[in-house]
């Protein structure tokens, strides 16, 4: 019954929220100047409704509560998703003119960090309509890359998304990442529900996967791999939330570098010989701190009616540079410097390519200067938040101006401005010493003034950590914070790892500390890393949530509002989806002496020997009386006596 | 005599309780030489959580203990410190009863020899005297309860006390005579922890004794008894088997109790020569090494049994040292059960030959499992094959006090039947020796 609602409720969200987007995309694109006087309205309305759908009956109990609320997931998403379309009339331009069956758009956001760096984020996207799954072999293939399409028709692959992240996200410090990723590499991927042997297919899958990427995935194993229960839904059109086609894997130790980037180019239309692409100088990008590049591929709507699926290939890379160096006192940064490129021309196989600059911190430009200035501003809603950015159509000639080449330079002004605070962020450490037990500290943070909110911790811990689940204490303000739904697998030694998912609520202004102890095993020598003194890495945990919108947060709105919009709270994207990676952890293990399996065995087998000799000895004799034995030379002369023939001494 | 028992336990009780008010009885519950993967309280408590969350325990690989265990502390867990201190004053009782029988019985076989002449003239200062055999009882479970060991493991909460228990009743039934009880209390022990079942060769001849069956394998009566004592113990097995079944709904605890037990996967250190020699294992080897190390601990029961059938008492001393000292993961709890007996052949002293050393390195080791653990595990000044040597050396320790007191007893056989100065043929003293 729950689950049919679900669907439903589902279904409706995305149509309304797909047409709301395409009506209020094609308003949204406005000249500078009155750029305030549009505020999109229709998306509180529609957002509203959807809650009022997806709402379960109070009787429903907690977990199918979270399933539902996991639903409006999606919307967040599709507002992610929708986002490049908002800002173009492209939605309009397809509706009138029959749709390619591929389509390409690329696209770079540029936003300046409070901390002084700079975050690049790429995205490229690739939508094909046309269906892997069922019986037709798809031959032809133009924009989409092959050996992907490939994958997904032979492994029956409904969701795949894929990150290969070198560094941490510092949240504190550059607020919310467009699409978070935990260090080292990522992988998660929903089957078909024809498959029968997921265990199988998930093995062959890494494998080919490992190939593809040039990564050590094929180190997946049944060790690493989880089936979360809640924390990891499908992105993508379908309903279907049985986790026992999902799988979840990560590699904290994975060390990302050029031979990842280079297949991974390999995999768009243009490769890196246009377009955005150009950029992507592996010297440059890999001198920076952090990385992280990701492919995700799921079925999303084709219309707005959602009567056929297309597959869509996204994807991404995020950087943030660290220009700002303390010394020099000058602090600018453009195209060339960051990349050592500039641009020339969109990959000539894009629909739409484009950069933004997110202005939202600095409206009047007192703060930075963008050169060259833009016309094009464009609105959209970003993790919860309202943020302006300049828009720079490459498809356009005039962008590059007379010089035929674009190189954006931004110049800051002055240093200060203040971030606010993200709303949730976590972090996690290991307490204890000893190589004996330990303790997995992690600490959540619910910034927000007045507003509680849940979120879903899955925890991975592989088994050579064993856990104590009856250690696990969750307190925040000092007092109990019962998870009102834990999931726990514990681990099986050199099988699988541990899984723990609750969901916890946040209470306002708070930081909740989950803390669970656990034991260090002694492995097999041979089980250990060729440096077994670094230490075991953790990943991540994973923090899941709807957090509140910041928007609205905002209670003294500077926006001219009409009085009657704004007594009731703001319900306007009351909520978004977002998602938090915690560091991996560095745990030390005990470790035997890897110079000496021969002396143990011998030493071993030696006490065992003494222990069988001594009880042998004393089962096999019997006690006799000892005859002394004759001197060596009283027995030579008894023998020469015997020759002789005269009687022995 | 029953008054000096009530002071030993409560003076042992009390000792017991205080240790578990203190801070040490944290410190003592983490120790590695007290508890086992299989025998940790925090294990037991883990499981009860999982049985909690309704994750069966044997999903994972944290909990070894047996269903009943489990049933057991469902409705004992608050009160876990009462039923451990039980469990050991259980033991002691148990064993002081069952020393006292035996001696008894020990004195009684005595007096026959005397009255017909069986003992040479010059052993009689073998003979035991009633005196020297009336205070050996309390000394016995003073051995249990006051053995630092026992202590430890008690405070430890390591379920191993429980185990001692189940054995301690079997023992006392077996030389009370009762074939059911000793039956069903063998399966018991059997069902905790698979190795006493090497015990059932000396209970069935000390049964057999008991009821003057001859053991001899051509005789119907001997077969028949050995197959009524199988049936009882069989069928109790059984009867536990599934009613562990029933409890839980699966068969899940058979791999991953005896499983676990058999097949060592978990390589935490203990004061066994498993762990670091299957931690150093090559691994074409490992099932090789696995096979003859379990079966090393199986394997001394025939032999024993024949060298010692006339004397089951002194065999199960005997396979409860050898369990201890090669079972896969042992503790210094099973060490205490079998330490308990040591004050029964207290008139072997003469003949023991290297006890004094034996005593120094057991003492010396026990002091050094913690210094060097320490050095290993928080300073990082010493690596695994400082405490791997002093597991050696314990060992070595134990196997040479267990061959001692073996060769004590076989030498006072001896001597009881052939006299104890012996002569040479030309008249001069002679040395005994092993040939």
């Amino acid at each position: 019954m729950a689950a049919h609602r679900c669907s439903h409720s589902a279904l409706l969200l995305i149509l309304c929220s797909s047409w709301v987007f395409s009506v209020a995309g094609s308003q949204e694109t406005t000249p500078t100047g009155d750029h305030h006087a549009y505020v999109v309205d229709n998306p509180q309305t529609v957002t509203e409704t959807a809650e009022q759908t997806a709402e379960q009956p109070a009787v429903v109990e907690e977990e199918r509560r979270w399933e539902a609320t996991e639903v409006e997931e999606a919307t967040p998403d599709e507002v992610a998703t929708d986002k490049q379309d908002t800002s173009a009339p492209d939605t309009v331009v397809h509706s009138s003119v029959p749709p390619p069956k591929d389509d390409f758009q690329e696209e770079l956001v540029i936003r300046p960090l409070h901390s002084g760096d700079i975050y690049a984020s790429f995205q490229f996207r690739t939508l094909w309509e046309t269906d892997f799954l069922r019986g037709n072999k798809v031959s032809h293939y133009r924009l989409f890359p092959k050996s992907l399409g490939q994958v997904i028709s032979k492994f029956s692959v409904r969701e795949l998304h894929i990150s290969f992240t070198q560094g941490y996200w510092r949240t504190m410090q550059w607020g919310q990442p467009f699409l978070p990723s935990p260090p080292g590499a990522e992988l998660w991927v929903w089957f078909q529900d024809s498959v029968t042997d997921v265990d199988g297919t998930w093995k062959e899958l890494t494998n080919v996967l490992s190939g593809i990427f040039c990564a050590s995935l094929n180190f997946i194993d049944s060790t690493n791999t989880v089936q979360p229960s809640a924390s990891f839904k499908p992105l993508g059109v379908g309903n279907e939330t049985d986790h026992r086609f999902l799988r979840y894997a990560t590699l904290p130790r994975e060390i990302v570098c050029t031979e990842n980037l280079t297949p991974w180019k390999k995999l768009l239309p243009c490769g890196s010989k246009a377009g955005l692409a150009v950029l992507l100088k592996s010297e440059k990008l890999f001198h920076s701190s952090f990385h992280s590049q990701a492919v995700h591929i799921r079925p999303v709507c084709k219309d707005w009616q959602c009567t056929t699926t297309s597959w869509e290939l996204r994807q991404t890379l995020n950087v943030v540079f660290d220009l700002h160096t303390p010394g020099q006192g000058k602090r600018e940064w453009s195209l060339f410097k960051m990349f050592s490129r500039t641009l020339t021309e969109a990959c000539p196989l894009a629909s739409s390519s484009k950069i933004y600059i997110d202005i939202t911190d600095d409206p009047q430009g007192e703060q930075f200067e963008v050169s060259p200035a833009t016309h094009l501003l464009s609105q959209a809603m970003v993790l919860g938040d309202r943020r302006t950015f300049s828009v720079y159509d490459l498809t356009q000639q005039i962008t590059f101006g007379t010089v035929r080449s674009l190189n954006l330079l931004i110049r800051w002004k002055s240093s200060e401005g203040d971030m606010l605070r993200p709303l949730l962020h976590a972090e996690r450490y290991v307490a204890g010493y000893g190589l004996q037990t330990g303790e997995i500290h992690t600490l959540m943070y619910n910034n927000h003034p007045y507003r509680s909110f849940p979120v879903l911790l899955l925890e991975s811990v592989p088994w050579y950590l064993r856990l104590y689940i009856h250690t696990l204490t969750v307190t925040s303000k000092g007092k109990d914070n019962k998870p009102s739904y834990i999931h726990y697998e514990p681990s099986k030694d050199r099988l699988r790892p541990h899984l723990l998912e609750m969901l916890v609520q946040l209470p306002p202004n708070s930081v909740t500390e989950v803390t669970v102890q656990f034991e260090r095993a002694l492995l097999k020598w041979t089980e250990y890393t060729p440096d077994p003194n670094h230490g075991f890495y953790v990943g991540s945990s994973v923090i899941s949530s709807l957090v509140p919108s910041i928007v609205a947060m905002n209670t003294n709105s500077t926006r001219e509002q009409p009085l009657f919009s704004s007594f009731f709270p703001c319900k306007e994207e009351s909520s978004y989806f977002m998602r938090v990676y915690t560091e991996p952890l560095l745990v030390n293990l005990p470790t035997p002496d890897f110079s000496m399996p021969y002396n143990v065995i011998c030493l071993t087998c030696t006490v065992v020997a003494v222990g069988y000799g001594s009880l042998y000895n004393l089962l096999t004799r019997s006690f006799q009386i000892e005859e002394p034995s004759p001197g060596l030379a009283k027995r030579i002369a008894n023998i020469i006596r015997k020759m002789r023939g005269v009687p022995p001494l | 005599m029953a008054a000096p028992l009530t002071l030993l336990v409560i003076v042992a009780v009390t000792i017991r309780a205080a240790l578990y008010r203190s801070s040490l009885a944290d410190v003592i519950s983490e120790r590695v030489e007290v508890v086992s993967p299989l025998t940790a309280w925090k294990r037991v408590v883990e499981g009860l959580a999982l049985l909690d969350l309704g994750v069966s325990p044997y999903s994972g690989d944290v909990f070894h203990e047996t269903p009943l265990i489990i049933y057991l502390f469902h409705f004992l867990v608050d009160y876990a410190e009462i039923t451990f201190m039980l469990a050991d004053v259980i033991t002691a009782v148990c064993l002081y009863m069952a020393v006292k029988d035996y001696n008894k019985q020990v004195f009684r076989k005595q007096k026959y020899a005397l009255e017909a002449d069986r003992y040479p003239l010059d052993c009689l200062e073998l003979i035991r005297s009633p005196k020297e055999m009336y205070y050996i009882p309390l000394k016995v479970a003073m051995f249990y309860l006051l053995n630092p060991f026992t202590i430890l493991s008690c405070v430890a909460k390591s379920t191993c006390g429980l185990n001692n228990a189940v054995i301690s009743l079997f023992i006392l039934f077996t030389i009370k005579g009762n074939v059911l009880l000793s039956a069903i209390f063998l399966s018991l022990a059997t069902y905790q922890s698979i190795y006493p079942l090497t015990l059932s060769a000396a209970a069935l001849l000390y049964l057999m004794q008991r009821q003057y069956i001859p053991v001899n394998l051509q005789r119907w009566s001997f077969w028949w008894f050995v197959a009524q004592y199988s049936f009882m113990y069989l069928g109790s097995l059984f009867v536990i088997v599934c009613l562990s079944f029933f409890l839980l709904g699966s068969w899940d605890y058979l791999p991953s109790v005896y499983g676990f037990i058999l097949s060592v996967p978990d390589l935490t250190p203990n004061i066994g020569l498993f762990w670091y020699f299957f931690a150093e294992m090559f691994e074409h080897f490992r099932l090789f090494f696995l096979c003859v190390f379990q079966i090393n601990v199986f394997f001394y029961t025939v032999p024993l049994s024949i060298k010692l059938k006339d004397h089951p008492v002194f065999l199960i001393f005997m396979q409860l040292a050898v369990i201890s000292i090669f079972k896969s993961y042992p503790t210094v709890g099973d060490i205490s059960l079998y330490m308990a007996f040591l004050p029964v052949w207290s008139h072997l002293h003469r003949f023991l030959r290297n006890i004094f050393l034996v005593s120094c390195v057991l003492l010396a080791c026990s002091a050094l499992f913690p210094v060097l653990w320490h050095l290993w595990i928080y300073a990082g000044s010493a690596n695994s094959n400082f405490y791997y040597a002093i597991t050696l050396l314990f060992n070595v320790a134990q196997i040479l006090l267990v061959s001692d007191y073996f060769y004590a007893f076989l030498r006072r056989e001896h001597h009881l039947s052939y006299g104890l100065y012996l002569k040479r043929k030309d008249g001069s003293e002679a040395t005994l020796v092993l040939k």
